[in-house]
């Protein structure tokens, strides 16, 4: 399997490796200007996660639960930056009531969510708010995106990026746990 | 100016907060701290929420992180603060030095009903963020406090959070615009510039 390092593609100007998907998304966040970076960990934006804490243009922030983030990113737009809010799943139910900020005040918003429960899940404990993730975040007003295939994932996120800051919309993209691959449970 | 119990006027309080604000932001925590704010004088770095409960120090935080040269302040109540304990947590982490919280605490759930919070039994808000981690974190009962920390809140080393022991009166409510489209574009304007991009 060809795989690049992220400096080196960066030296020499490599073509990006679409297999990459997070080191896709860390691209198109770059271009979009984006500059605080919320998140509940999730072992799927594992090296996303690292790459923001290592870029010096961003401000990666570990929250106690993902309603924070909704908060935080609020208050970031209205201090003049730009936001991504990263998580599983199971936090989309979190967030619920805190949607209300980015509805109510027209508020650009945009989660990037890791799926859990939908595809050969392991934890039944997952599978409740995996099934309904979609159906809530809809209910809740944001407008959502899937992206199945690595190779969709960066235009996806670029395009949910330019949407909620251009129209002031809350989006959600949702990364399948068919690309993120299953976990493992026996190591 | 303290009522018959001893208690500080949380009018008084947020009057001296925000007297003389020059360039300071503020995060309104919804119910009365809003109201609060709006009786001092509506103002456009005034972003005030209606909702979002659990959510006003985060909004503080995301906008200490984005204007790093400027002060915040969250005015918020007990009740507001108490469903946001984990943003403490979070706050602590990030140290903004830009940032207080001030939490005009009656010990009383005022919006629906005067029920008794947590605070009322003891629990003690400034301990929680100090041993988060604040760098200062103080509890308000008298008037010279309360002038120490409106220079606090403008110059001091943060993140710093007050909790003022406030009287649980029913005030005559001083409301804002509840559109919330509206008060965030006045903001943005207020701090980015016309027009905010």
């Amino acid at each position: 399997m060809h795989t690049v390092q992220q400096t080196d593609r960066a030296a020499a100007a490599i073509p990006p490796d679409p297999a990459d998907w997070p080191a896709g998304i860390h691209r198109v966040l770059r271009e979009a200007q984006v500059r605080q970076v919320a998140y509940v960990p999730d072992a799927g934006h594992t090296k996303l996660i690292n790459l923001c804490h290592d870029d010096p243009a961003m401000r990666a922030t570990v929250l106690t639960t993902e309603e924070e983030g909704v908060a935080l990113l609020a208050g970031a737009w209205l201090g003049g930056q730009r936001g991504v809010l990263l998580m599983q799943s199971s936090g989309v139910g979190n967030c619920i009531n805190m949607l209300s900020l980015s509805k109510s005040c027209r508020l650009p918003l945009v989660m990037l969510v890791t799926m859990r429960g939908e595809w050969g899940e392991f934890n039944p404990w997952q599978v409740p708010m995996g099934q309904t993730t979609q159906a809530s975040l809809e209910l809740a007003g944001v407008i959502t995106y899937r992206a199945d295939e690595a190779e969709q994932v960066a235009e996806t996120v670029e395009a949910a990026l330019h949407f909620a800051f251009d129209s002031e919309v809350a989006v959600a993209v949702l990364l399948s746990q068919r690309m993120l691959g299953r976990k493992k449970w026996v190591k | 100016m303290q009522t018959e119990r001893n208690l500080l006027d949380r009018r008084w309080v947020v009057k001296v907060l925000l007297s003389d604000r020059r360039d300071l932001l503020v995060v309104t925590g919804l119910g009365a701290p809003t109201y609060d704010c709006a009786a001092a004088g509506d103002h456009p770095g005034n972003f005030y929420l209606w909702g979002a409960m659990g959510g006003g120090a985060m909004v503080g935080l995301g906008l200490a992180l984005a204007q790093p040269d400027r002060r915040v302040v969250v005015i918020t109540g007990d009740g507001e603060q108490l469903m946001g304990l984990g943003a403490l947590a979070t706050i602590a982490a990030q140290r903004p030095d830009n940032l207080a919280i001030v939490v005009l605490d009656n010990e009383r759930y005022g919006e629906t009903g005067m029920q008794r919070t947590h605070t009322a039994h003891g629990v003690d808000l400034a301990g929680i963020a100090r041993a988060a981690g604040f760098p200062d974190a103080r509890i308000v009962r008298g008037e010279d406090e309360v002038h120490a920390l409106a220079t606090a809140v403008r110059q001091g080393r943060g993140p710093l959070l007050a909790d003022v022991k406030v009287s649980p009166e029913d005030l005559p409510r001083v409301l804002p615009s509840r559109d919330g489209a509206y008060i965030k574009t006045r903001f943005r304007e207020h701090v980015l510039g016309q027009p905010a991009a």
